[in-house]
Protein backbone atom coordinates (compact mmCIF):
# COMPACT_ATOMS: atom_id res chain seq x y z
CA UNK A 1 0.00 0.00 0.00
CA UNK A 2 0.94 4.07 -0.60
CA UNK A 3 1.68 5.48 2.72
CA UNK A 4 1.93 9.04 3.85
CA UNK A 5 4.83 9.96 6.68
CA UNK A 6 3.79 12.16 8.73
CA UNK A 7 6.93 13.62 11.03
CA UNK A 8 6.34 16.29 13.96
CA UNK A 9 9.99 17.32 15.59
CA UNK A 10 10.65 18.36 19.53
CA UNK A 11 14.32 19.81 19.16
CA UNK A 12 15.77 20.89 22.86
CA UNK A 13 18.18 23.56 22.13
CA UNK A 14 20.55 24.20 25.19
CA UNK A 15 21.27 27.26 25.87
CA UNK A 16 24.50 29.27 26.10
CA UNK A 17 24.03 31.08 29.54
CA UNK A 18 26.85 31.19 31.92
CA UNK A 19 24.94 29.22 34.63
CA UNK A 20 22.23 27.09 35.08
CA UNK A 21 18.65 27.78 34.66
CA UNK A 22 17.80 28.16 38.59
CA UNK A 23 21.02 28.34 40.55
CA UNK A 24 24.36 29.86 39.77
CA UNK A 25 26.47 26.59 39.00
CA UNK A 26 28.62 27.13 36.05
CA UNK A 27 27.41 25.19 32.58
CA UNK A 28 31.00 24.72 31.09
CA UNK A 29 31.22 21.00 29.20
CA UNK A 30 33.39 18.69 29.71
CA UNK A 31 34.55 19.18 33.31
CA UNK A 32 35.20 16.90 36.28
CA UNK A 33 32.14 14.78 37.18
CA UNK A 34 30.08 16.61 39.72
CA UNK A 35 32.38 19.47 40.21
CA UNK A 36 29.79 22.03 39.20
CA UNK A 37 27.06 21.62 41.83
CA UNK A 38 25.09 23.23 44.82
CA UNK A 39 22.85 22.28 47.18
CA UNK A 40 19.89 23.92 44.53
CA UNK A 41 20.87 20.72 41.41
CA UNK A 42 21.61 18.67 43.91
CA UNK A 43 18.08 18.93 45.29
CA UNK A 44 19.38 19.15 49.01
CA UNK A 45 16.17 19.93 51.25
CA UNK A 46 14.99 23.50 51.69
CA UNK A 47 17.04 24.86 48.87
CA UNK A 48 14.71 27.02 46.72
CA UNK A 49 15.30 27.45 42.75
CA UNK A 50 15.96 31.32 41.19
CA UNK A 51 15.04 31.83 37.79
CA UNK A 52 18.15 32.98 35.72
CA UNK A 53 17.10 36.38 33.53
CA UNK A 54 19.12 35.60 30.76
CA UNK A 55 17.71 32.43 29.99
CA UNK A 56 14.02 34.22 29.88
CA UNK A 57 15.78 36.90 27.41
CA UNK A 58 16.75 34.14 24.82
CA UNK A 59 13.62 32.39 25.14
CA UNK A 60 11.95 35.27 24.00
CA UNK A 61 14.22 35.96 21.60
CA UNK A 62 14.18 32.51 20.20
CA UNK A 63 10.17 32.67 19.71
CA UNK A 64 10.36 36.16 18.22
CA UNK A 65 12.73 35.14 15.55
CA UNK A 66 10.38 31.49 15.23
CA UNK A 67 7.24 33.97 14.70
CA UNK A 68 5.98 32.90 18.08
CA UNK A 69 3.30 34.36 20.11
CA UNK A 70 5.60 35.00 23.59
CA UNK A 71 2.98 34.55 26.64
CA UNK A 72 2.32 37.28 29.33
CA UNK A 73 2.27 34.97 32.16
CA UNK A 74 3.85 31.79 31.98
CA UNK A 75 4.20 29.11 34.48
CA UNK A 76 6.95 26.39 35.66
CA UNK A 77 5.46 23.17 36.64
CA UNK A 78 7.22 19.34 38.18
CA UNK A 79 7.10 16.65 35.48
CA UNK A 80 7.37 13.78 38.32
CA UNK A 81 9.28 10.41 37.45
CA UNK A 82 12.00 8.77 39.33
CA UNK A 83 15.34 8.42 36.71
CA UNK A 84 18.86 8.21 38.60
CA UNK A 85 19.85 11.23 36.89
CA UNK A 86 16.87 13.48 38.32
CA UNK A 87 17.56 14.02 42.14
CA UNK A 88 14.72 16.02 43.06
CA UNK A 89 12.43 12.72 41.35
CA UNK A 90 11.05 16.10 39.43
CA UNK A 91 12.33 18.32 36.78
CA UNK A 92 10.92 21.69 36.15
CA UNK A 93 9.26 22.18 32.73
CA UNK A 94 6.88 24.24 31.59
CA UNK A 95 2.84 22.26 31.07
CA UNK A 96 0.18 24.33 30.23
CA UNK A 97 1.30 27.94 30.15
CA UNK A 98 4.73 27.28 27.89
CA UNK A 99 7.11 30.62 27.03
CA UNK A 100 5.87 30.89 23.14
CA UNK A 101 3.18 29.38 21.25
CA UNK A 102 1.90 29.35 17.69
CA UNK A 103 4.91 29.87 16.03
CA UNK A 104 6.20 28.51 12.39
CA UNK A 105 8.94 28.33 9.93
CA UNK A 106 9.50 28.40 6.10
CA UNK A 107 11.87 25.54 4.98
CA UNK A 108 12.52 25.68 1.08
CA UNK A 109 13.87 22.31 -1.17
CA UNK A 110 12.70 20.72 -4.27
CA UNK A 111 9.29 20.97 -2.59
CA UNK A 112 9.20 25.32 -3.09
CA UNK A 113 8.69 26.66 -0.22
CA UNK A 114 6.38 25.55 2.98
CA UNK A 115 5.56 26.34 6.15
CA UNK A 116 5.79 23.95 9.61
CA UNK A 117 4.27 25.31 12.51
CA UNK A 118 5.44 25.65 15.73
CA UNK A 119 3.31 24.75 19.17
CA UNK A 120 5.39 25.61 21.71
CA UNK A 121 8.36 26.81 22.68
CA UNK A 122 8.74 25.79 26.55
CA UNK A 123 12.01 26.64 29.66
CA UNK A 124 12.70 23.35 31.41
CA UNK A 125 16.06 22.56 32.87
CA UNK A 126 18.54 19.70 31.73
CA UNK A 127 18.55 16.04 33.95
CA UNK A 128 22.48 14.97 34.93
CA UNK A 129 24.54 12.28 33.25
CA UNK A 130 24.36 8.70 33.01
CA UNK A 131 27.40 6.77 32.79
CA UNK A 132 27.21 3.45 32.97
CA UNK A 133 30.30 1.17 34.15
CA UNK A 134 33.08 -0.61 31.62
CA UNK A 135 35.98 -0.79 34.38
CA UNK A 136 36.43 -4.09 35.71
CA UNK A 137 34.21 -4.43 38.47
CA UNK A 138 31.90 -1.98 38.01
CA UNK A 139 29.38 -3.36 34.97
CA UNK A 140 26.60 -3.96 37.69
CA UNK A 141 26.71 0.02 37.95
CA UNK A 142 26.04 3.32 36.18
CA UNK A 143 27.78 6.65 37.71
CA UNK A 144 25.63 9.88 37.73
CA UNK A 145 27.25 13.22 37.22
CA UNK A 146 25.40 16.04 37.93
CA UNK A 147 26.99 18.64 36.22
CA UNK A 148 24.74 19.14 33.49
CA UNK A 149 21.57 18.71 35.89
CA UNK A 150 19.77 22.45 35.88
CA UNK A 151 20.98 23.01 32.57
CA UNK A 152 19.15 25.53 30.89
CA UNK A 153 16.77 23.82 27.55
CA UNK A 154 14.67 25.26 25.21
CA UNK A 155 12.18 22.59 23.79
CA UNK A 156 11.21 23.50 20.48
CA UNK A 157 7.78 21.10 19.66
CA UNK A 158 6.78 21.53 15.79
CA UNK A 159 3.51 20.82 14.27
CA UNK A 160 3.34 17.30 12.77
CA UNK A 161 3.37 18.60 9.45
CA UNK A 162 6.71 17.51 7.68
CA UNK A 163 5.95 14.50 4.85
CA UNK A 164 9.18 13.80 4.22
CA UNK A 165 12.90 12.93 6.25
CA UNK A 166 14.23 15.84 3.89
CA UNK A 167 11.78 18.18 5.41
CA UNK A 168 12.55 16.84 8.83
CA UNK A 169 16.21 17.80 8.00
CA UNK A 170 15.34 21.12 6.25
CA UNK A 171 13.20 22.16 9.54
CA UNK A 172 16.33 21.08 11.72
CA UNK A 173 18.65 22.81 9.53
CA UNK A 174 16.77 25.88 9.61
CA UNK A 175 15.97 25.91 13.47
CA UNK A 176 19.66 25.22 14.22
CA UNK A 177 20.55 28.23 11.80
CA UNK A 178 18.36 30.34 13.47
CA UNK A 179 19.17 29.40 17.59
CA UNK A 180 22.90 29.50 16.74
CA UNK A 181 22.58 33.37 14.72
CA UNK A 182 20.84 34.57 18.15
CA UNK A 183 23.60 33.20 20.02
CA UNK A 184 21.19 31.72 21.99
CA UNK A 185 22.85 27.85 21.42
CA UNK A 186 26.04 26.91 19.91
CA UNK A 187 24.57 24.29 17.68
CA UNK A 188 27.18 21.81 18.86
CA UNK A 189 25.00 18.34 18.24
CA UNK A 190 28.15 16.02 19.22
CA UNK A 191 28.27 17.38 22.90
CA UNK A 192 24.21 17.68 23.02
CA UNK A 193 23.82 20.89 23.03
CA UNK A 194 21.11 20.91 20.15
CA UNK A 195 19.15 17.48 20.58
CA UNK A 196 15.98 16.13 18.24
CA UNK A 197 13.23 13.87 19.05
CA UNK A 198 11.02 12.53 16.20
CA UNK A 199 7.75 11.89 16.28
CA UNK A 200 6.81 9.45 12.89
CA UNK A 201 3.42 7.60 11.68
CA UNK A 202 2.19 6.50 8.80
CA UNK A 203 -1.46 6.60 6.82
CA UNK A 204 -2.74 5.58 3.80
CA UNK A 205 -2.52 8.19 1.24
CA UNK A 206 -5.70 9.81 1.13
CA UNK A 207 -6.91 8.98 5.01
CA UNK A 208 -6.95 11.50 7.32
CA UNK A 209 -6.36 10.81 10.52
CA UNK A 210 -2.81 10.09 11.65
CA UNK A 211 -1.87 6.75 12.38
CA UNK A 212 -0.09 5.42 15.97
CA UNK A 213 3.56 7.22 16.48
CA UNK A 214 7.20 5.85 17.07
CA UNK A 215 9.27 8.50 18.43
CA UNK A 216 12.52 8.32 17.92
CA UNK A 217 15.22 9.40 20.44
CA UNK A 218 19.15 9.49 20.65
CA UNK A 219 19.91 11.19 17.08
CA UNK A 220 22.75 13.35 17.07
CA UNK A 221 23.75 14.63 13.26
CA UNK A 222 21.15 15.48 10.71
CA UNK A 223 22.44 12.67 8.38
CA UNK A 224 21.23 10.28 11.25
CA UNK A 225 18.02 12.22 11.41
CA UNK A 226 18.02 11.62 7.62
CA UNK A 227 18.34 7.87 8.11
CA UNK A 228 16.52 6.98 11.05
CA UNK A 229 13.44 8.98 9.77
CA UNK A 230 13.94 6.48 6.68
CA UNK A 231 14.85 3.46 8.37
CA UNK A 232 11.47 3.75 10.54
CA UNK A 233 9.63 4.73 7.10
CA UNK A 234 10.39 1.51 6.04
CA UNK A 235 10.15 -0.58 9.26
CA UNK A 236 6.45 0.88 9.87
CA UNK A 237 5.40 0.59 6.49
CA UNK A 238 6.71 -3.42 6.92
CA UNK A 239 4.37 -3.87 10.08
CA UNK A 240 1.51 -2.40 8.08
CA UNK A 241 1.93 -4.71 4.92
CA UNK A 242 2.22 -7.52 6.56
CA UNK A 243 -1.00 -6.65 8.70
CA UNK A 244 0.65 -6.01 11.91
CA UNK A 245 0.19 -3.03 14.01
CA UNK A 246 2.69 0.13 14.93
CA UNK A 247 2.77 0.46 18.67
CA UNK A 248 3.06 3.68 20.39
CA UNK A 249 6.77 3.74 22.09
CA UNK A 250 9.91 4.94 22.30
CA UNK A 251 12.23 3.69 19.81
CA UNK A 252 16.76 4.35 19.90
CA UNK A 253 18.76 4.89 17.07
CA UNK A 254 21.74 3.13 16.36
CA UNK A 255 24.00 4.62 14.74
CA UNK A 256 26.16 1.53 14.59
CA UNK A 257 23.28 -0.20 12.52
CA UNK A 258 21.64 2.48 10.88
CA UNK A 259 17.70 0.57 12.57
CA UNK A 260 15.53 2.08 15.37
CA UNK A 261 15.25 -0.36 18.23
CA UNK A 262 12.67 -0.85 20.81
CA UNK A 263 13.46 0.69 24.17
CA UNK A 264 12.75 -1.70 26.82
CA UNK A 265 9.11 -1.06 27.57
CA UNK A 266 7.77 0.93 29.92
CA UNK A 267 6.14 -0.84 33.08
CA UNK A 268 3.28 1.98 32.76
CA UNK A 269 2.56 4.75 30.17
CA UNK A 270 3.91 7.70 30.96
CA UNK A 271 2.37 9.90 33.83
CA UNK A 272 3.79 12.36 35.26
CA UNK A 273 1.31 14.32 37.29
CA UNK A 274 2.21 17.74 36.34
CA UNK A 275 1.48 20.19 38.50
CA UNK A 276 2.94 24.04 38.99
CA UNK A 277 5.87 24.68 40.94
CA UNK A 278 5.42 26.05 43.91
CA UNK A 279 9.19 27.13 44.51
CA UNK A 280 8.91 29.39 41.80
CA UNK A 281 6.72 32.40 40.83
CA UNK A 282 4.44 32.85 37.50
CA UNK A 283 7.22 34.50 34.77
CA UNK A 284 5.35 37.93 33.21
CA UNK A 285 6.56 39.31 30.04
CA UNK A 286 5.00 43.21 28.92
CA UNK A 287 4.72 43.97 25.85
CA UNK A 288 7.80 46.50 26.35
CA UNK A 289 10.25 43.41 27.49
CA UNK A 290 9.36 41.71 24.43
CA UNK A 291 10.23 45.00 22.29
CA UNK A 292 13.20 45.23 24.22
CA UNK A 293 14.38 41.88 23.01
CA UNK A 294 13.03 42.38 19.53
CA UNK A 295 15.58 45.27 19.88
CA UNK A 296 18.15 42.58 20.93
CA UNK A 297 17.35 40.20 17.35
CA UNK A 298 20.50 40.12 15.12
CA UNK A 299 19.24 40.29 11.08
CA UNK A 300 18.70 36.53 10.83
CA UNK A 301 19.80 34.52 7.76
CA UNK A 302 16.78 34.90 5.37
CA UNK A 303 16.41 38.41 5.83
CA UNK A 304 20.06 38.70 4.65
CA UNK A 305 19.40 36.64 1.79
CA UNK A 306 17.26 38.59 0.76
CA UNK A 307 19.39 41.93 1.35
CA UNK A 308 22.49 40.30 -0.65
CA UNK A 309 20.35 39.84 -3.42
CA UNK A 310 18.39 42.65 -3.49
CA UNK A 311 20.57 45.49 -2.76
CA UNK A 312 24.34 43.83 -3.98
CA UNK A 313 23.53 42.02 -7.05
CA UNK A 314 24.38 38.91 -5.76
CA UNK A 315 22.75 35.13 -6.74
CA UNK A 316 20.60 33.37 -4.72
CA UNK A 317 23.30 30.81 -4.58
CA UNK A 318 25.74 32.87 -3.01
CA UNK A 319 23.66 34.99 -0.95
CA UNK A 320 23.08 31.26 0.60
CA UNK A 321 26.68 30.51 1.00
CA UNK A 322 27.53 33.91 2.34
CA UNK A 323 24.87 33.93 5.27
CA UNK A 324 24.89 30.05 6.38
CA UNK A 325 26.69 31.11 9.45
CA UNK A 326 27.01 34.42 11.08
CA UNK A 327 30.26 35.09 11.43
CA UNK A 328 30.98 34.35 7.36
CA UNK A 329 28.12 37.27 6.77
CA UNK A 330 29.32 39.62 9.28
CA UNK A 331 32.84 39.20 7.56
CA UNK A 332 31.94 40.00 4.28
CA UNK A 333 29.58 42.85 5.05
CA UNK A 334 32.16 44.36 6.99
CA UNK A 335 33.99 44.31 3.78
CA UNK A 336 31.65 45.53 1.77
CA UNK A 337 31.02 48.32 4.02
CA UNK A 338 34.58 49.09 3.02
CA UNK A 339 34.42 49.19 -0.09
CA UNK A 340 30.59 48.92 -1.38
CA UNK A 341 31.26 49.10 -5.52
CA UNK A 342 32.79 45.53 -5.23
CA UNK A 343 30.52 43.35 -3.41
CA UNK A 344 30.19 40.35 -6.06
CA UNK A 345 34.26 40.37 -6.45
CA UNK A 346 34.76 40.68 -2.43
CA UNK A 347 31.64 37.16 -2.02
CA UNK A 348 34.12 35.52 -4.95
CA UNK A 349 36.87 35.65 -2.77
CA UNK A 350 35.60 35.03 0.79
CA UNK A 351 33.92 32.23 -0.63
CA UNK A 352 37.06 30.78 -2.91
CA UNK A 353 40.45 31.82 -1.79
CA UNK A 354 39.66 32.71 1.78
CA UNK A 355 37.15 29.95 2.32
CA UNK A 356 39.91 27.56 1.24
CA UNK A 357 42.66 28.75 3.41
CA UNK A 358 40.07 28.78 6.48
CA UNK A 359 39.08 25.17 5.77
CA UNK A 360 42.88 24.08 5.03
CA UNK A 361 44.19 25.69 8.36
CA UNK A 362 41.31 24.88 10.10
CA UNK A 363 41.29 28.62 11.45
CA UNK A 364 37.75 30.27 12.73
CA UNK A 365 36.81 33.36 10.16
CA UNK A 366 37.03 35.31 13.49
CA UNK A 367 40.61 34.80 13.83
CA UNK A 368 41.81 34.70 9.80
CA UNK A 369 44.74 36.87 9.24
CA UNK A 370 43.54 38.64 6.29
CA UNK A 371 40.90 40.80 8.09
CA UNK A 372 38.52 42.49 5.98
CA UNK A 373 40.34 45.79 6.13
CA UNK A 374 43.42 43.76 4.06
CA UNK A 375 41.32 41.78 2.15
CA UNK A 376 39.43 45.04 0.92
CA UNK A 377 42.99 47.17 0.47
CA UNK A 378 44.03 44.23 -1.73
CA UNK A 379 40.75 45.23 -3.84
CA UNK A 380 41.18 48.02 -4.65
CA UNK A 381 44.67 47.98 -5.49
CA UNK A 382 42.85 45.51 -8.12
CA UNK A 383 40.90 48.00 -8.99
CA UNK A 384 43.21 50.83 -9.35
CA UNK A 385 45.50 48.69 -11.60
CA UNK A 386 48.39 48.32 -9.12
CA UNK A 387 48.33 44.67 -9.60
CA UNK A 388 46.52 42.35 -11.83
CA UNK A 389 43.85 39.50 -10.14
CA UNK A 390 46.39 36.80 -10.70
CA UNK A 391 49.00 38.80 -8.67
CA UNK A 392 46.40 39.00 -6.20
CA UNK A 393 46.90 35.30 -5.12
CA UNK A 394 49.97 35.47 -4.41
CA UNK A 395 49.42 38.98 -2.34
CA UNK A 396 46.66 37.01 -0.71
CA UNK A 397 48.77 33.96 0.46
CA UNK A 398 51.52 36.32 1.86
CA UNK A 399 48.92 38.11 3.81
CA UNK A 400 47.43 35.15 5.07
CA UNK A 401 50.84 33.83 5.86
CA UNK A 402 51.94 37.32 7.45
CA UNK A 403 49.21 39.61 7.93
CA UNK A 404 51.14 42.15 6.13
CA UNK A 405 48.91 45.20 4.83
CA UNK A 406 48.66 44.32 0.76
CA UNK A 407 50.55 47.85 -0.65
CA UNK A 408 53.68 46.74 1.56
CA UNK A 409 53.57 43.12 0.36
CA UNK A 410 53.42 44.46 -3.44
CA UNK A 411 56.18 46.50 -3.17
CA UNK A 412 58.44 44.20 -1.05
CA UNK A 413 58.27 41.38 -3.63
CA UNK A 414 57.81 43.70 -6.09
CA UNK A 415 54.31 42.66 -7.40
CA UNK A 416 53.34 45.82 -9.34
CA UNK A 417 51.46 45.29 -12.57
CA UNK A 418 53.35 46.09 -15.44
CA UNK A 419 51.06 48.19 -17.05
CA UNK A 420 54.19 49.78 -19.41
CA UNK A 421 53.11 49.02 -22.89
CA UNK A 422 56.80 49.11 -24.51
CA UNK A 423 57.74 46.52 -21.87
CA UNK A 424 54.92 44.38 -22.67
CA UNK A 425 55.46 44.67 -26.53
CA UNK A 426 58.71 43.61 -26.00
CA UNK A 427 57.45 40.25 -24.00
CA UNK A 428 54.89 39.93 -26.41
CA UNK A 429 57.27 39.99 -29.55
CA UNK A 430 59.42 37.62 -27.85
CA UNK A 431 56.75 34.85 -27.27
CA UNK A 432 55.17 35.39 -30.94
CA UNK A 433 58.96 34.84 -32.37
CA UNK A 434 59.25 31.83 -30.51
CA UNK A 435 55.83 29.86 -31.31
CA UNK A 436 55.72 30.69 -34.87
CA UNK A 437 52.80 27.27 -35.35
CA UNK A 438 50.64 28.61 -33.15
CA UNK A 439 51.01 31.90 -35.32
CA UNK A 440 50.26 30.27 -38.41
CA UNK A 441 47.23 28.32 -36.37
CA UNK A 442 46.11 31.55 -34.91
CA UNK A 443 46.33 33.02 -38.49
CA UNK A 444 44.67 30.09 -40.27
CA UNK A 445 41.29 30.69 -38.36
CA UNK A 446 41.90 28.43 -35.29
CA UNK A 447 41.10 31.60 -32.45
CA UNK A 448 41.43 29.17 -29.58
CA UNK A 449 45.41 29.74 -29.26
CA UNK A 450 45.02 33.06 -28.67
CA UNK A 451 44.55 32.07 -24.82
CA UNK A 452 47.86 29.83 -25.60
CA UNK A 453 49.83 33.53 -26.22
CA UNK A 454 48.08 35.40 -23.13
CA UNK A 455 49.68 32.43 -20.88
CA UNK A 456 52.83 32.43 -22.45
CA UNK A 457 53.19 36.08 -21.81
CA UNK A 458 51.61 35.99 -18.37
CA UNK A 459 54.23 33.61 -17.73
CA UNK A 460 57.36 35.28 -19.36
CA UNK A 461 56.09 38.44 -16.93
CA UNK A 462 55.73 36.33 -13.85
CA UNK A 463 52.30 37.40 -13.77
CA UNK A 464 52.89 41.15 -13.37
CA UNK A 465 51.56 42.19 -17.19
CA UNK A 466 48.76 43.53 -17.15
CA UNK A 467 46.07 41.35 -18.88
CA UNK A 468 43.60 44.17 -20.80
CA UNK A 469 47.22 45.14 -22.42
CA UNK A 470 48.50 41.99 -23.01
CA UNK A 471 44.86 41.04 -25.09
CA UNK A 472 45.55 44.15 -26.57
CA UNK A 473 48.64 44.69 -28.10
CA UNK A 474 48.52 40.44 -28.70
CA UNK A 475 45.63 41.23 -31.05
CA UNK A 476 47.42 44.48 -32.09
CA UNK A 477 50.36 42.31 -33.36
CA UNK A 478 48.65 39.01 -34.72
CA UNK A 479 45.86 40.95 -36.84
CA UNK A 480 48.38 43.47 -38.25
CA UNK B 1 -16.46 7.92 46.42
CA UNK B 2 -13.87 10.73 44.89
CA UNK B 3 -11.02 8.19 44.23
CA UNK B 4 -10.41 4.34 43.94
CA UNK B 5 -8.86 1.85 45.41
CA UNK B 6 -7.22 0.93 42.32
CA UNK B 7 -6.20 4.93 41.75
CA UNK B 8 -4.90 4.93 45.13
CA UNK B 9 -2.52 1.59 43.69
CA UNK B 10 -1.70 3.15 40.59
CA UNK B 11 -0.38 6.34 42.42
CA UNK B 12 1.65 4.51 44.72
CA UNK B 13 3.33 2.91 42.55
CA UNK B 14 4.42 5.80 40.34
CA UNK B 15 5.44 7.33 44.12
CA UNK B 16 7.41 3.98 44.76
CA UNK B 17 5.60 3.07 47.84
CA UNK B 18 5.17 -0.29 48.66
CA UNK B 19 1.70 -0.52 50.05
CA UNK B 20 0.48 -3.56 51.92
CA UNK B 21 -3.38 -4.51 51.71
CA UNK B 22 -4.37 -3.07 55.14
CA UNK B 23 -2.38 0.11 54.19
CA UNK B 24 -4.15 0.92 50.94
CA UNK B 25 -7.44 0.46 52.41
CA UNK B 26 -6.80 2.88 54.79
CA UNK B 27 -5.54 5.29 52.50
CA UNK B 28 -7.79 4.92 50.23
CA UNK B 29 -10.47 6.31 52.98
CA UNK B 30 -7.96 8.67 54.12
CA UNK B 31 -7.31 10.47 50.68
CA UNK B 32 -11.07 10.16 50.01
CA UNK B 33 -12.23 12.00 53.30
CA UNK B 34 -9.15 14.74 52.15
CA UNK B 35 -10.52 15.01 48.57
CA UNK B 36 -14.15 15.19 49.88
CA UNK B 37 -12.93 17.98 52.14
CA UNK B 38 -11.17 20.29 49.53
CA UNK B 39 -14.35 19.54 46.98
CA UNK B 40 -16.10 21.70 49.01
CA UNK B 41 -14.30 24.57 47.16
CA UNK B 42 -16.04 23.57 43.93
CA UNK B 43 -18.96 25.40 45.49
CA UNK B 44 -17.84 28.35 44.87
CA UNK B 45 -18.51 29.93 41.29
CA UNK B 46 -14.98 30.75 39.32
CA UNK B 47 -16.26 31.31 35.89
CA UNK B 48 -14.16 34.09 34.45
CA UNK B 49 -11.35 33.85 37.20
CA UNK B 50 -8.21 32.49 35.95
CA UNK B 51 -6.48 29.91 37.91
CA UNK B 52 -3.80 30.78 40.22
CA UNK B 53 -0.07 29.32 39.64
CA UNK B 54 1.31 30.43 43.00
CA UNK B 55 -0.04 31.24 46.72
CA UNK B 56 1.82 34.36 46.54
CA UNK B 57 0.52 37.12 44.18
CA UNK B 58 4.07 38.05 42.76
CA UNK B 59 6.31 37.45 39.92
CA UNK B 60 9.01 37.75 38.07
CA UNK B 61 11.81 36.53 40.90
CA UNK B 62 14.62 35.96 38.82
CA UNK B 63 18.97 35.98 39.28
CA UNK B 64 21.44 37.31 36.76
CA UNK B 65 23.64 34.91 34.86
CA UNK B 66 26.92 35.10 36.98
CA UNK B 67 29.12 32.06 38.29
CA UNK B 68 28.77 31.44 41.94
CA UNK B 69 31.34 28.48 43.44
CA UNK B 70 28.90 25.61 44.31
CA UNK B 71 30.87 22.29 46.28
CA UNK B 72 33.82 20.38 45.60
CA UNK B 73 33.07 16.40 43.49
CA UNK B 74 33.91 15.56 47.37
CA UNK B 75 31.13 17.64 49.17
CA UNK B 76 29.00 16.83 46.64
CA UNK B 77 29.19 13.21 47.32
CA UNK B 78 29.74 13.45 50.76
CA UNK B 79 26.12 11.99 51.81
CA UNK B 80 26.32 9.36 48.46
CA UNK B 81 25.97 5.46 50.25
CA UNK B 82 28.56 4.32 46.83
CA UNK B 83 31.17 7.91 46.18
CA UNK B 84 33.31 7.57 42.85
CA UNK B 85 35.43 9.41 41.13
CA UNK B 86 32.96 8.91 38.23
CA UNK B 87 29.88 9.87 40.05
CA UNK B 88 27.31 8.86 41.90
CA UNK B 89 27.53 5.02 42.08
CA UNK B 90 24.06 3.45 41.24
CA UNK B 91 22.90 0.12 39.74
CA UNK B 92 23.26 -0.14 36.66
CA UNK B 93 20.34 1.53 34.41
CA UNK B 94 20.07 1.30 30.49
CA UNK B 95 17.43 1.69 28.39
Amino acid sequence: MNYEVVIGLEVHVQLTTKTKIFCGCSTAFGQTPNSQTCPVCLALPGALPVLNYQAVEYAIRTGLATNCTIAPQSVFARKNYFYPDLPKGYQISQYELPVCQHGWLDIEGEWGSKRIGITRIHMEEDAGKLVHGELPGTAQSSFVDLNRAGTPLLEVVSEPDMRSADEAVAYLKKLHQIVVYLGVCDGNLEEGSFRCDANVSLRPVGQEQFGTRAEIKNVNSFRFVKLAIEHEIERQADLLDSGGKVVQETRLFDAQTGMTRSMRSKEEAHDYRYFPDPDLVPLEIDAAWIEAERAQLPELPEARRQRYQADWGLSAYDAEVLTAERPLADYFEACVTLLPSQAKSIANWVMGELTRKLNEGGVNIAESPVTPLLLTGMLKLIEAGTISGKIAKTVFDEMWATGHEPARIVEEKGLVQVSDSGAIEQIVAEVLAASAAQVEQYRGGNEKVFGFFVGQVMKASKGKANPALVNELLKKKLEG
Amino acid sequence: MKISRSEVEHVARLARLALDEAELDALTGDMDAILAYVDQLSRLQTDGIAPTAHAVPMANAFRPDAVRPGFTPEQALVNAPSPDPAGFRVPRVIE
